[in-house]
């Protein structure tokens, strides 16, 4: 159902783009990547049906633009498609953006499908909220659906104030019942329901000021709609299976972001006020990044990262991330190929347990990019959600195509 | 009678006039004279920098295409792409954008800078992947921009407070009459202990500097070549080459399509403008 709306959605899209391009054509703009990027799981599978060993896996995200009345007016498409040889819920097509902009002297609208980011720390993001998370992309939350929107930014010397009315709702995307990195009941998604009537036609709202004042980048926002984060009821099927039905709540949710910047350290905080997914609640992420730049003239750097995550609610909380450390280095070395190095550990205070990552990537001549990933849990206990992804540990290599 | 008297009144009039104009004027021409020979060579240095400022200023905003091709020590050349456009800022520092077109792994990300005559520049990176505009500290002056041989410090706004001066010598360069003046950095971030600059008479425009790192030792040297004139009045080098002494390693610039007062203002400049930045 969600692929087959989406599909319809694309198409539409995509002959209406074609139609517009015709009319501006010549300023046609193509860009993007195409890329395979296999997973590997080391450990056996924990679930029944969960599939063994690895998963071949090809993406591709085109980019196509074109702009006129100098710039001023512009359309942007940028469909994804991603298929997968084990997992049928990760193969699957978005449209991350799609959308038009019309820029005047003290404002700027948008209209379509966007993607908005909110925010200033690095191991979670708590205040952004207006797009859905691409949950079968990654576990990082970092891969989001395009969102349907109408977008005002009024940009004034008392700083950008932006207004969105987000008319529609995408629902989270899971890992099917052979997919890995997913909780051990399976996520049934044609069982979803939602706190709303109106269901996923709710319309939702959001306004966020934003503005840099010397030192400071300052951010306060508010969000009031259906949460893009669900709850899970255990719901037995016919065939006496038990699932997951996501639920998604109505929520409104302040938040302020702040970095500061002294003497290359730059300091961060995030936190939220929400209300309407049980009691209301706060939770924060706070901390620091200090990079240390062209080590004895080599041109490296190295980043170090620290942040503390909190969440009122405890272990009784939908996030793992309760009473969290996060600490990560960040190396560049800034030569031709752009190497770069992320290593990041994650260890809950309460229970000890941890998740880790290593990334680094590399250019390869001037078109290819070749990445690879380690993702791992380690001493975790029942009480934290991660727990169920012991088994899970994971190799990514990704080899893209850039055009 | 009359008449005459009144002429003659007048003219002696003139004249003492006149007198006091030539008398004023010898003085201010010993003066001058007096103060050109008691001027220090820092005071020349600096008076050679504050000049070549006046000369550029006004120029309001521009963009321009830049290729950049880094080349190795065997020989070997990568290009990269960018498109930058930049704002006079009166009192302050300019204000510049740098979007990256190749290569296109790197396509759209966006370099906003407002440099200052003092203190720190205020500096963001968007990251179009994440849609995220991310403040990033400017401390890092004298790392290499781009894997290039250039460091942030050498691409960022030029400001006459951001050195101290000293000239040296008048000199011919390849066929020019230039000053040789050598500058210091103020800021300790800064790489280097000191440049050292040919800036022709005629046109107050660098043609060559010698960058010497922290161990006073020759790190690098900048050439300025095929100078075009803009609207008149601004002058810049249509190629900018920079060759390291240490690695053997090079960077070229060359910029294409030059453009000055095209409209552009404070909006251009601001975190929303990078988000839509090509």
């Amino acid at each position: 159902m969600f692929l087959t709306r989406t599909t319809r959605a694309l198409a539409i899209l995509t002959t209406a783009w074609v139609a517009l391009a015709v009319a501006h054509a010549g300023a046609v703009e193509i860009s993007g990547y195409v890329s395979l990027d296999p997973r590997a799981f080391p450990g056996d599978p924990l679930y029944p049906d969960q599939h063994e060993t690895a998963s071949l896996s090809v993406s591709a995200q085109p980019e196509v633009y074109v702009e006129w009345a100098r710039g001023d007016q512009s359309l942007l498409f940028v469909p994804f498609f991603r298929y997968d040889q084990q997992d049928s819920r990760r193969t699957h097509v978005d449209a991350r953006e799609a959308f038009y902009l019309l820029v005047g002297d003290t404002w700027e609208l948008r209209a379509g499908l966007q993607k908005v980011f909110w925010g200033v720390t690095e191991s979670q993001h708590l205040v952004d909220v207006i797009n859905q998370t691409d949950g079968v992309e990654d576990v990082d939350g970092e891969d989001k659906l395009g969102q349907p929107s109408v977008s005002l930014a009024l940009i004034h010397d008392w700083g950008t104030l932006d207004l969105y009315l987000l008319p529609g709702f995408r629902e989270r995307t899971f890992p099917g019942r052979e997919g890995r990195l997913r909780p051990p009941l399976y996520v049934d998604t044609d069982l979803t329901t939602y706190e709303s009537d109106a269901e996923e036609w709710h319309v939702d709202w959001a306004a966020r000021w934003s503005h840099t004042l010397g030192a400071f980048d300052l951010g306060l926002s508010h969000f009031s709609g259906t949460n893009r984060e669900p709850e899970f009821n255990p719901t037995p099927l016919a065939s006496g299976e038990v699932v997951l039905a996501p639920h998604y709540s109505l929520i409104d949710q302040t938040g302020v972001d702040v970095q500061a910047i002294t003497a290359g350290w730059l300091w961060k905080l995030e936190a939220i006020n929400r209300y309407g997914q049980g009691d209301r609640f706060a939770a924060l992420t706070g901390g620091f990044e200090y990079t240390f730049s062209n080590i004895r003239d080599t041109g490296i750097d190295v980043g170090v990262l620290g942040e503390y995550l909190w969440d009122e609610r405890g272990d009784d909380g939908t996030s793992p991330f309760e009473d969290d450390l996060f600490a990560a280095t960040r190396i560049a070395l800034n030569d031709v190929q752009d190497t770069a190095i992320l290593a990041g550990v994650m260890i809950d205070r309460d229970t000890q347990g941890a998740s880790a990552l290593v990334e680094a990537s590399r250019r390869v001549g001037d078109a290819w990019k070749l990445s690879l990933e380690t993702r791992s849990v380690f001493g975790t206990d029942e009480s934290d959600p991660l727990h169920a992804f012991r088994q899970d540990d994971t190799f990514r290599v990704d080899l893209a195509r850039y055009f | 009678m009359n008449c005459t008297c009144k002429r003659e009144r007048r003219s002696t009039k003139a004249n003492l006039v006149w007198t006091g104009v030539v008398f004023w004027a010898v003085m201010m021409a010993v003066g001058v004279a007096f103060t050109a020979a008691g001027q220090t060579p820092e005071e020349k240095g600096l008076q050679i920098a504050i000049e070549a400022d006046a000369r550029d200023a006004g120029w309001g905003d521009m963009s321009a295409e830049l290729k950049m091709v880094l080349r190795n020590r065997n020989g070997d050349e990568r290009t990269r792409r960018m498109s930058t456009r930049a704002l006079e800022v009166a009192e302050d520092g300019d204000k510049t954008l740098v979007v990256f077109n190749e290569p296109r792994d790197v396509k759209g990300t966006a370099f906003l800078s407002f440099s200052h005559k003092e203190g720190d520049d205020d500096q963001w990176l968007y990251l179009p992947a994440l849609k995220r505009v991310k403040r990033i500290t400017s401390r890092n002056k004298s790392g290499p921009f781009m894997a290039s041989e250039f460091a942030y410090e050498d691409i960022s706004s030029q400001e006459v407070e951001k050195y101290t001066y000293r000239w040296l010598r008048d000199e011919e360069l390849d066929g020019v009459d230039c000053f040789v003046v050598e500058r210091y950095p103020v800021d300790k971030q800064s790489g280097y202990t000191r440049q050292m600059a040919w800036i022709d008479k005629a046109e107050y425009r660098p043609w060559k500097i010698d960058f010497y790192d922290r161990k006073e030792s020759l790190l690098k040297t900048l050439t300025y070549s095929d100078y075009q004139q803009y609207s008149d009045k601004f002058w810049r080098a249509s190629v900018m080459e920079m060759t390291s002494h240490q690695t053997q390693k090079g960077t070229r610039l060359e910029w294409v399509g030059y453009a000055f007062g095209v409209g552009l203002n404070e909006r251009d400049f601001d975190k929303n403008s990078l988000k839509r930045a090509r």
